[in-house]
């Protein structure tokens, strides 16, 4: 379909939204080849109904309801929207312009009780961006400055609703170790370690006002800190090589309640049996196989298929990216050409995430009951050519338009300067 | 400059001092010592050709013999212990090309020890080149093999207005950088645009701001204009006095002493080379009315700008590029990072060769560079989806004789054409396809890596014994 008949079809699609309310909108997407992300696998020539922003049935012989809008995805493939695990979209507009850049606070005396909903802008030109390639969930979090804790992650679409778009805040807190925890924790990995572990000893005995004298933890960032050493919110951390990834084993059988969460894990599959033993789930980057690090030695492009082979959960993200979270796909698409299958490829970009952020029952998955994150395909979704026809988030068709798709548009053709100059396009 | 001198000694001794040969500067003083490695002659029957020039062939035969390639087409005849590959379903294509890495001088591990790729302690640094900071055992050079890459051009970074010089290295392991130059490659020179130079210079004495960098440019191009003139002069000069020194006309004594050589600049003399036409400017430049003042500039001092790099807005003016024979080599979707890479758009490559400018597709990336392949199908899928209407094989210029053409290496490889380097890449499907690898990649013929024969995969020094020891594991 040429770029001008499919934004012809969504502004169709836009206008009925705004005519009528997503909540009492029935969109029937029909023929498509469905990817349910369930024990019900690939479905052919299947359709999938949405009603009030929710999804109502999936399957082969279903009833489309009389006045449902139709879309008709034969040729076309149907899935989950994507989800980042973890990124930095919408805090951060040009990361080298400090001004626009909530990523970091260095000189905060906080860092756990940092809240990134506060940094969150749904209008950055990331959101868009990453909308329009089929993402429509996003967990972003802040980095680390001088504390090894970051503040709390949130969850979030990609709608660019400024009123509404979280999905989850306080989702989860993540925290620095290997080369670089130890850095800041004080120049070792054994400070950066016992720092965490104090941290979480902290939060856990933390009571308003009977903190001990000897807290290394203020108060904010200790209350913050508690629902994830009582092991009530995932705790992500950041560890690539494999003996630190033992360490977190170690931590993981020492205080087992806790909800741990491998990012990096450049080593991972030195210790895969170990971490699915261990429940842990890893956030990883398939094309990382060099060793960038002295913490990064063991770097390959197998790391996500033996993790999953050993049984090991994996997501799969651009790392670090606001603007370029939208890319997850290649990165699993590398996977696969490198021995993950296809199905653990695209559960690791929608299913898995939302599985390790508690949103399992609500997203990653086209089955009845779910959030109607819905994208319709021209092809394979880890394919470089291929890319989304419809985007719906929560049931409402999105705009495919981003600046980009703007300056695209404004530049086609140089040639008519004159008659018709550029700025007035 | 050793060898000259003593030869120019050695004269002296045998000619007296009148006679002293005319000094000329040694423009090759890290001579390549390239030697291919042994490359039987190879016949790749039936596979899917992307010819490098824009043409697309399926089922067609490829031969390769001493090291050259010696035949495209259909049933070509196997020469006597030929190995024939067959090559059903699968892709081959010249190999990649990847005009702005950094591999070697900001190798892997990334630590403070390997950082050798960015002189920034002065604006002007066009003294330095980027073969002194190479590290031939960066397990990148291995790695981007695997991803189909057989030459490509290490640049300093882009601290500086004049960042120094780039080399074209032979994407082959060697104990030397000399061992991996490009033999006949000429070099670069490595410029910036833009926020780098105001943002590094910024505090310690300038440039401060745009108009800065272009006062810097200018001031450095009219010292070059006179350091170019005192070697044109002196070459004249010396010339004449030449013609004149054993004619009757010249007795007087100091019509006999011949004239003096200016004395070297390092740095002027990599300038010179570009007003010379040796060298080739390849400059950093983000946004489109940077470049198009660049443009004016290069007429301004009478020198070409070989290409912009990163060139996140040369869809603004890719009409201009074309009229200038100026490539850009691009990102596919790189972008938002700072200021002047804000406008950028993921179908800026397929813009500017539609709009006839070269286009080239580039990694500045150890990661990118492993697959540059998918950035151009990323690009190329965007760009049809805008109705630009490239095909595959078009976008296969991007990769391969575009960049070669820049690098001034499109008489010896970029294509498979008969007569050229046997630089080519058997894939294991398509290539704009995110499932395939390449399979076999040659250099000069000979195959220095094949993914499913590990005695065909170099191991750099660095992974040796450590616990990756390799990609492929």
């Amino acid at each position: 379909m040429s770029i001008l008949g499919k934004f012809a079809t969504a502004g169709a699609l836009l206008c009925l939204a705004s005519a009528a309310p997503a909540w009492a909108q029935t969109i029937a997407i029909t023929g498509g080849k469905v990817i349910t992300n369930t024990a019900q696998g690939q479905l052919d020539n299947a359709t999938v109904l949405i009603e009030d922003g929710k999804i109502l049935s999936v399957g082969a012989d279903i009833t489309i309801p009389e006045g449902a809008t139709r879309i008709d995805a034969s040729g076309k493939w149907v899935t989950p929207g994507l989800f980042a695990p973890l990124s930095q979209v919408g805090l951060i507009e040009i990361s080298l312009e400090s001004s626009t850049d909530d990523s970091r606070a260095e000189k905060s005396e906080f860092s756990v009780a940092l809240d990134g909903v506060d940094g969150f802008n749904p209008k950055a030109e990331a959101v868009a961006i990453t909308k329009i390639e089929g993402m429509t969930r996003i967990a972003v979090s802040t980095g680390p400055g001088e504390n090894i804790f970051s503040g709390a992650g949130f969850v979030a679409d990609t709608s660019g609703d400024v009123v509404d778009s979280i999905t989850r805040d306080h989702a989860f807190v993540m925290v620095q170790m290997g080369e670089r925890g130890a850095r800041i924790a004080g120049g070792s990995r054994p400070a950066a370690w016992a720092y965490l572990r104090n941290a979480l000893t902290e939060a856990r005995h933390y009571r308003p006002g009977r903190a001990p004298k000897d807290a290394l933890l203020n108060g904010p960032d200790a209350m913050a800190l508690k629902p994830v050493a009582e092991g009530r919110m995932p705790l992500l951390v950041f560890v690539n090589r494999a003996s630190d990834l033992m360490t977190l084993i170690r931590l993981h059988e020492a205080q087992p309640k806790l909800d741990l969460v491998a990012v990096g894990a450049a080593e991972g599959w030195m210790v895969a049996d170990e971490l699915a033993a261990a429940g842990i789930p890893v956030i990883l980057e398939p094309q990382n196989n060099l060793p960038s690090s002295f913490e990064s030695l063991g770097a390959t492009m197998t790391n996500a298929a033996r993790l999953q082979k050993a049984g090991v959960t994996i997501a799969i993200a651009q790392l670090g990216e606001a603007f370029n979270a939208r890319l997850a796909p290649q990165q699993a698409g590398d996977a696969v050409a490198n021995g993950l299958p296809w199905d653990a490829a695209f559960a690791a970009i929608t299913r898995a995430p939302a599985q390790i952020f508690g949103l399992e029952d609500e997203l990653g998955t086209l089955q009845s009951g779910m959030i109607a994150d819905v994208v319709v395909w021209n092809g394979d979704p880890l394919e470089l050519m291929t890319s989304p026809d419809y985007v719906f988030i929560g049931g409402e068709a999105q705009s495919l338009s981003s600046r980009q798709t703007k300056l695209r548009d404004r530049y086609l053709d140089l040639k008519k300067a004159k008659e018709n100059p550029f700025a007035y396009r | 400059m050793i060898k000259q001198f003593a030869l120019a000694g050695a004269l002296t001794l045998a000619y007296g001092t009148a006679n002293a040969q005319m000094v000329e500067i040694d423009k090759n003083p890290f001579p390549s010592t390239y030697e291919p490695m042994p490359a039987p002659s190879v016949l790749i029957r039936g596979a899917h050709v992307f010819d490098g020039t824009g043409a697309e062939l399926s089922k067609a035969d490829l031969l390769l013999e001493n090291g050259k390639i010696t035949a495209l087409g259909e049933h070509l005849e196997a020469p006597q212990g030929a190995r024939i590959i067959d090559g059903t379903g699968k892709w081959v294509t010249p190999g990649i090309i990847d005009v702005h890495s950094h591999l070697g001088v900001y190798a892997s591990p990334g630590i403070r020890a390997t950082a050798d790729g960015n002189e920034a302690t002065n604006p002007n640094t066009a003294e330095v080149s980027s073969e002194h900071g190479i590290w031939p055992h960066d397990p990148g050079f291995n790695r981007a093999r695997a991803g189909g890459v057989t030459a490509l051009m290490v640049l300093p970074g882009s601290a500086n207005l004049f960042g120094g010089r780039g080399t074209v290295l032979k994407n082959i392991p060697s104990r030397t950088v000399q061992g991996m130059k490009f033999p006949g490659a000429p070099y670069a020179l490595k410029m910036a645009c833009g926020e780098n130079p105001k943002r590094v210079y910024g505090q310690k004495g300038g440039p401060g701001s745009r108009m800065g960098n272009f006062a810097g440019y200018r001031k450095n191009w009219i010292k070059a204009q006179a350091y170019k003139k005192s070697w044109d002069d002196y070459r004249a000069d010396y010339a004449k006095w030449e013609a004149k020194k054993d004619s009757n006309s010249a007795k007087k004594d100091k019509d006999k002493k011949a004239p003096k050589a200016p004395k070297r600049n390092l740095q002027m003399e990599t300038l010179m080379g570009v007003l010379n036409g040796e060298i080739i400017v390849n400059m950093h430049c983000y946004r489109a009315d940077e470049m198009a003042q660049v443009i004016d500039m290069s007429k301004e001092f009478g020198y070409h700008v070989g290409a912009f790099h990163h060139a996140v807005e040369a869809y603004k003016v890719a009409d201009l590029l074309r009229e200038n024979d100026t490539c850009a080599a691009m990102w596919a979707d790189w972008g938002g990072f700072k200021m002047e890479a804000y406008d950028s758009i993921r179908e800026n490559i397929p813009l500017v060769h539609k709009a006839g400018a070269c286009a080239i597709v580039h990694s500045d990336s150890e990661v990118g560079i492993q697959r540059l392949n998918q950035e151009a199908a990323k690009a190329l899928a965007d760009g049809n989806k805008a109705g630009l209407n490239i095909s595959q094989g078009e976008a296969w210029t991007w990769l391969s004789a575009n960049p070669a053409k820049l690098l001034g290496i499109g008489d010896k490889t970029g294509a498979l054409k008969p007569g050229l380097n046997a630089d080519v890449v058997l894939w294991s499907g398509n290539p704009f396809s995110v499932y395939s690898r390449a399979d076999i990649v040659f250099v000069d013929g000979a195959r220095v890596f094949d993914r499913h024969d590990k005695s065909h995969q170099a191991v750099s020094d660095f992974e040796l014994g450590q616990p990756g020891e390799g990609d492929d594991k």
